[in-house]
């Protein structure tokens, strides 16, 4: 099921409703085998029972098992029985991190605008503003300064709610403006990307975030400071042709679907099934183009491992 | 390049194609009745300018795609034959295999050596599955790379000439890592020491066009496109239907007008009346002096200015709103 949903990269990147596999539960799911009636005659007004809340028990898209929230949440959203990592935002992963999730938000204050005046099913600007309204995000990026183990580190996390966590130019100006910072405070530097690829809302100026985002990249290479990529399921597209795949370190939570073209794309050039796992951070890492995975519990120590390393 | 009866016709290239059929049967009619037909003749050709001046006129967006992808259009090898001389195809990436969607090697252009490199389409069916419809694969990437390095390494001016439908989208080339070999491409381009000067000659389609597309000057033929997706598969996406590629590509704003409108690319290079495919020397001839120029522009700076400035200016694409500081404060 996991597999077949996460197919169609492309579509995350409309803007329309995604399945948010934290908030929604999975609607289709049999939930009469949830519990055993053990005594007959409930009695009970149907009027009188309790609603369950929304986003109380959460399945596991791989394995279905079956937890509540709270569990889940303080597994860090990793499956306790198979290990399958739920896709989970910036608010998430600063708090995985940043010790006491103590962080300061750096240029929280550049929005995306319609300067194309760019109409497919909706007004680009009706999108924007339904999704600021539904997750409260401004855009697919944040960025955050916080300390790692006591170690200050600038991370730029991507945030798959907004239109798939797709490249547009405030990703692109949040991202060199998060490197302008590393260079002018000498800090290390990590992008955590989550995203379908490019903002087609955006036509060629999202595609103009590819050298723009490189090129600072070039210049915080000069600086010799660190860059870590931490790629997670799933990373398309513009990110993979360019900063996603440009780390000193590229490394990937284990399982995440990583390419450039879509599987789905890929199967209807190629007109033949895709062999298990393509695509899968455990296929680039067998490619060799991953330095290596890292499991979401493991995360912040190694990554403050890292940050010693590079110091010392 | 390909005469009538050989020439081929888009749907709104069709008046042209009636106008040549009545040239023809009047030239069949002058043989067999031996009267002097040659100024109705002569007529008809001027017609036929005509038409393709009032197509010029009117192309809407799809149309200029169409034109980009003409059967007819001249091709990088053409471009580089027709404007250069001593061209030494150097081929293979060292490392897996030679990708024949990229073609690249040294010449003369205007009396120095330059490296030119670009995507190469094939003018038949059977060349078209060889140069795999101009479409790249991570090797043709990186001998583009390689190529680039080695006009680094002697300091030669590069052209690029950019003419790609995408990347190519299949198995191996994600087993070989097509995104890490176009952000690679990225990266080392905006570094390079020597001027980069880029032409999309055709179909500039995302990150397979970038691939090769990062310069000090962004050039744009008058009947290209270039954007981050094709319109057949922005409609497709955005729309949930084929059908939409016209609209796609309304809203795209792909065209070298709009490119050049935005301050993406930084000159638009015109073409023979009608587009390249109607005389590919004088398409030739035109892009020839507008690369010579653009070199000559950008050869006396150092090379890290150049460095500097190409950051520089591909660090101000973008728009987006700014909040004042206060103001989010406030709220």
């Amino acid at each position: 099921m996991k597999k077949e949903s996460s197919e169609d990269i492309e579509y995350n990147l409309t803007g329309s409703e995604t399945d948010h596999p934290i908030s929604a539960t999975d609607a289709t799911a049999p939930k009469s085998k949830w519990y055993k009636r053990i005594r007959k005659g409930i009695t009970t007004d149907t009027a009188d029972k309790k609603e369950t809340p929304e986003g109380l028990w959460n399945k596991c898209p791989d394995c279905n098992f079956i937890t509540t929230t709270q569990d889940l949440k303080e597994n860090l959203f990793v499956c306790p029985k198979c290990n399958y990592h739920h896709r989970i935002g910036s608010d998430e992963y600063f708090e995985t991190l940043f010790d006491n999730n103590e962080y300061e938000e750096l240029c929280d204050n550049i929005r995306s605008i319609d300067f194309l005046h760019f109409t497919d099913l909706k007004p680009y600007q009706k999108r924007l503003d339904e999704i600021h309204a539904k997750t409260d995000l401004k855009d697919s990026m944040r960025i955050g300064v916080g300390k790692v183990n006591d170690e200050l580190l600038v991370v730029a996390c991507m945030d798959f709610q907004f239109i798939g966590g797709s490249l547009g130019s405030v990703m692109g100006e949040k991202f060199c403006r998060a490197i302008d910072y590393c260079i002018e405070h000498k800090l290390p530097f990590m992008c955590i990307s989550k995203s379908g690829g490019a903002r087609m809302m955006e036509s060629a100026f999202s595609l103009m975030q590819l050298p723009k985002t490189s090129g600072k990249l070039s210049q915080l290479s000069d600086a010799q400071l660190p860059y870590i990529s931490l790629l997670t399921d799933p990373t398309f597209g513009g990110i993979s042709a360019s900063f996603g795949m440009l780390g000193d370190l590229n490394i990937a939570e284990p399982g995440a679907l990583i390419g450039f073209a879509g599987p789905r794309v890929i199967k209807e050039t190629i007109k033949r099934d895709l062999p298990e796992g393509f695509q899968t951070s455990e296929f680039l890492l067998e490619h060799g183009f991953l330095d290596f995975i890292i499991d979401r519990k493991l995360l912040k120590d190694k990554i403050h491992q890292l940050i010693l390393l590079f110091k010392g | 390049m390909p005469q009538y009866p050989n020439r081929q016709f888009l749907d709104f290239e069709q008046p042209i194609k009636v106008l040549f059929e009545e040239i023809e049967k009047l030239k069949q009619t002058a043989e067999k009745s031996k009267i002097d037909l040659s100024d109705s003749i002569v007529k008809l050709e001027n017609a036929i300018i005509e038409k393709r001046r009032e197509i010029t006129i009117s192309l809407t967006p799809w149309q200029r795609v169409q034109l980009s992808r003409h059967p007819d259009r001249p091709y990088t090898l053409k471009y580089i034959n027709n404007m250069c001389t001593n061209f030494v195809e150097l081929h293979g990436d060292r490392n897996i295999k030679d990708d024949k969607a990229i073609v690249g090697g040294f010449a003369q252009l205007g009396g120095e050596t330059v490296m030119i490199i670009g995507q190469q389409k094939g003018a038949n069916t059977k060349l078209r599955q060889i140069r795999n419809f101009g479409m790249a694969n991570p090797e043709g990437y990186r001998k583009a790379l390689r190529l680039m390095k080695l006009a680094e390494k002697f300091n030669k001016p590069i052209v690029t000439l950019v003419d790609t439908p995408g990347a190519y989208p299949g198995l191996e080339a994600e087993e070989r890592g097509q995104g890490e070999a176009i952000a690679r491409n990225i990266y080392e381009m905006i570094r390079l020491k020597v001027p980069v000067i880029v032409v999309i000659i055709g179909e500039g389609a995302s990150g397979g066009a970038l691939g090769i597309g990062v310069g000090d000057k962004v050039l744009m033929m008058e009947n290209t496109w270039y954007t981050v997706i094709s319109p057949e598969s922005c409609s497709s996406i955005l729309w949930r239907s084929w059908d939409k590629k016209e609209e796609a590509a309304k809203q795209l704003k792909l065209t070298a007008d709009d490119m050049k409108g935005f301050g993406l690319v930084d000159e638009i290079v015109p073409e023979p009346l009608g587009g390249a495919h109607w005389d590919y020397d004088e398409a030739a001839n035109i892009l020839k002096d507008y690369i010579i120029n653009s070199i000559a522009e950008f050869k006396s700076s150092d090379h890290q200015t150049r460095i500097n400035n190409r950051i520089e200016k591909f660090g101000k694409m973008g728009f987006w709103e700014e909040m004042l500081t206060e103001e989010t404060e406030t709220k």
